[in-house]
């Protein structure tokens, strides 16, 4: 597992960054926050395209410099797909692809070129023009691009974000079985929190061009504190459960979280697997007691962990933690005033209300 | 008709070109790149022909090509023959009085691209003269086909300066443009009718036919 350690800044007018950290890469990594906060710049100084940075950085036992200078990018193996994918408009799809792997280390271990294009479904686009492609084939070419390169590193810098939520949702399959398929560290920049969630297995989030939070990716996003940290309002939480059976009857899926039932939209996937699920904090509502007689399909048994109220705002969340479960936890965003008629404090039993619709569309990632 | 100033006209206009090609390339590149002090001073110098008086130039292209001046003397004795009035001398004169028409072409194409495509190459492996070749020159051809018909067309057109450098020596400095105005001089409009029509045809076939290719197969790069 490759350790990469950063100690590196970069000025600009009215712009700072300045990173000092190191973490062992394994999977997907995702560098999370809004933008501006000095997530591409980052990644661009680790693939040593920024020669107005300073520092050092250590890959692998390595020393680079922040600079791009010792060694300059061609000899660090770290492809990098780009947001606006950057293919070579005089060669077509085939083109491409033989122009990385022509210059991929044939020392380096890496995934063999018809894989490459079997994991991506490329073949029928291989003589294509790259003026012709769409916006989800330009980018999964890309990323078959940056895999024949044979990367030690692979950068991926907000490959989603310049595609409507049709393509996205196509092209997250392929991302998501990539590290598993190739084994292949990734470092992925996003401002959106449901990529982190259904990609990413540890989390460095930033904001103001520092990181500000770090850790295993449930971990990170259930803190209280990320909205304040990052200035994104959207949180959530992470669970972990089991799919219990469908009722193609209602159209409903049945999970199962710690002797718990939640129910949902049905989902694609088969009795018994194992899904990852994020619930908004906004979805989640709170309740003393049971409530009978409600549209509100899911009502689930919790305990207090902590409360966290905005200083300014009209907001508190709450975080939870399942009965019968202490790993399975839940966020609440309430008003303030909720918080207080609810005498809310550390350690009180709790029901937590979801709405079934809420759950319609969410990022459901299979474990494999 | 003696088609030798013709020859010696396209022989030098082609000479010049290839070589034009060759030095400006790196010259428009590092125009086009660079973020040093220099480059506006560069830039001013190369672009001096372009409103200079040939007569200017010339001249000081002759005081350079003196037999008495460092580099006219380095060439006699290397080469046992004078740089002015020679050949060589044209094609010398030439590197300097079209350099604007084959750099600025080259500079304006290599400006308009996108440094992305050069940032991607880089971290797929390619170092910096396999970039230059594999991505930034291709994605140039428009530039490159302009620059080559430029500066082919202004040496073919050149009057004033390969007058004052080459003298009007036929077989060896009497280019077509300077043939036609000694037919002039001698009254002989017959002869100065058709070298000029064949001229202008010329000229006109060349322009069409880069147009033309420009237009068909070159794919408009976004």
């Amino acid at each position: 597992m490759p350790e990469l350690a950063l100690k590196v800044r970069v000025e600009r007018s009215g712009f700072t960054l300045a990173v000092d950290t190191a973490l062992a890469l394994t999977g997907i990594t995702a560098l999370f926050g809004p933008s501006g906060s000095g997530k591409t710049s980052l990644l661009r100084i680790i693939a040593g395209l920024e020669p107005a940075a300073h520092g050092q950085l250590r890959f692998d036992g390595e020393r680079w410099s922040a600079d791009g200078r010792r060694p300059p990018p061609q000899q660090r193996g770290t492809p990098m797909v780009f947001q606006d994918t950057r293919l070579f408009p005089h060669l077509d799809v085939a083109g491409n692809l033989r122009y990385a792997e022509r210059r991929a280390d044939r020392h380096r271990p890496g995934p063999v070129r018809d894989e490459v294009i079997a994991a991506l479904d490329l073949a029928p686009l291989l003589p294509r023009r790259v003026p012709g492609l769409s916006g989800g084939e330009r980018q999964r070419v890309a990323l078959a691009r940056c895999l024949l390169a044979r990367p030690r590193l692979l950068l991926l810098d907000e490959p989603l974000a310049a595609l409507d939520l049709q393509r996205r949702a196509e092209l997250l399959p392929y991302l998501e079985k990539l590290p598993v398929l190739f084994g292949i560290p990734s470092l992925y920049v996003t401002h959106a929190v449901d990529e982190v969630a259904r990609l990413a297995e540890q989390v460095l989030v930033m904001a103001n061009g520092r990181i500000v939070a770090s850790g295993e990716t449930a971990a990170v996003l259930e803190r209280l504190d990320l909205p304040q940290l990052t200035g994104l309002p959207e949180t959530g939480a992470l669970l972990d459960a089991r799919l219990r059976r469908h009722d193609p009857a209602l159209g409903l899926s049945e999970l199962e979280l710690a002797g718990q039932r939640l129910s949902l939209p049905q989902v694609d996937a088969a009795p018994g697997s194992r899904l990852r699920l994020r619930v908004r904090a906004r979805d989640v509502a709170l309740a003393r007691e049971p409530v009978a007689a409600s549209s509100i399909r899911n009502q689930l048994r919790a305990r207090v962990l902590a409360i966290e109220e905005q200083a300014d705002g009209p907001f508190a969340e709450v975080l939870l933690a399942l009965d019968g479960g202490d790993e399975l936890h839940l966020r609440a965003r309430i008003t303030r005033a909720s918080a207080r008629e609810l005498q809310l404090s550390p350690g009180q039993p709790i029901h937590a209300l979801i709405k079934s619709v809420a759950l319609d569309g969410e990022p459901l990632a299979q474990e494999l | 008709m003696d088609y030798g100033p013709l020859w010696l006209s396209l022989r030098l206009a082609g000479i010049t070109t290839g070589l034009l090609l060759l030095l400006g390339t790196p010259l428009a590149w590092w125009l086009a790149r660079s973020r040093a002090r220099l480059v506006p001073v560069v830039e001013a110098v190369t672009a001096l022909p372009l409103v200079l008086p040939p007569t200017v130039l010339g001249f000081y292209l002759l005081l350079l090509m003196n037999p008495g001046s460092a580099l006219g003397g380095a060439w006699l004795s290397l080469t046992g023959d004078t740089l002015s009035f020679s050949f060589a001398g044209l094609v010398v004169a030439s590197l300097f009085y079209s350099l604007p028409f084959v750099v600025q072409p080259l500079q304006s194409a290599f400006a308009a691209q996108d440094h992305g495509l050069l940032e991607a190459a880089a971290t797929l492996g390619a170092g910096p003269l396999d970039r230059f070749l594999t991505v930034a020159s291709p994605l140039a051809l428009r530039g490159y086909l302009a620059a080559a018909v430029l500066g082919f067309a202004h040496t073919i057109g050149e009057f004033g300066v390969v007058l004052m450098v080459g003298g009007n020596i036929p077989g060896r400095t009497q280019l077509i443009s300077i043939a036609i105005y000694e037919q002039v001089e001698t009254l002989n409009y017959a002869e100065a009718h058709r070298w000029s029509a064949l001229l202008l045809l010329f000229s006109f076939l060349t322009l069409l036919l880069v147009y033309t290719v420009n237009r068909r197969s070159l794919p408009r790069v976004a």
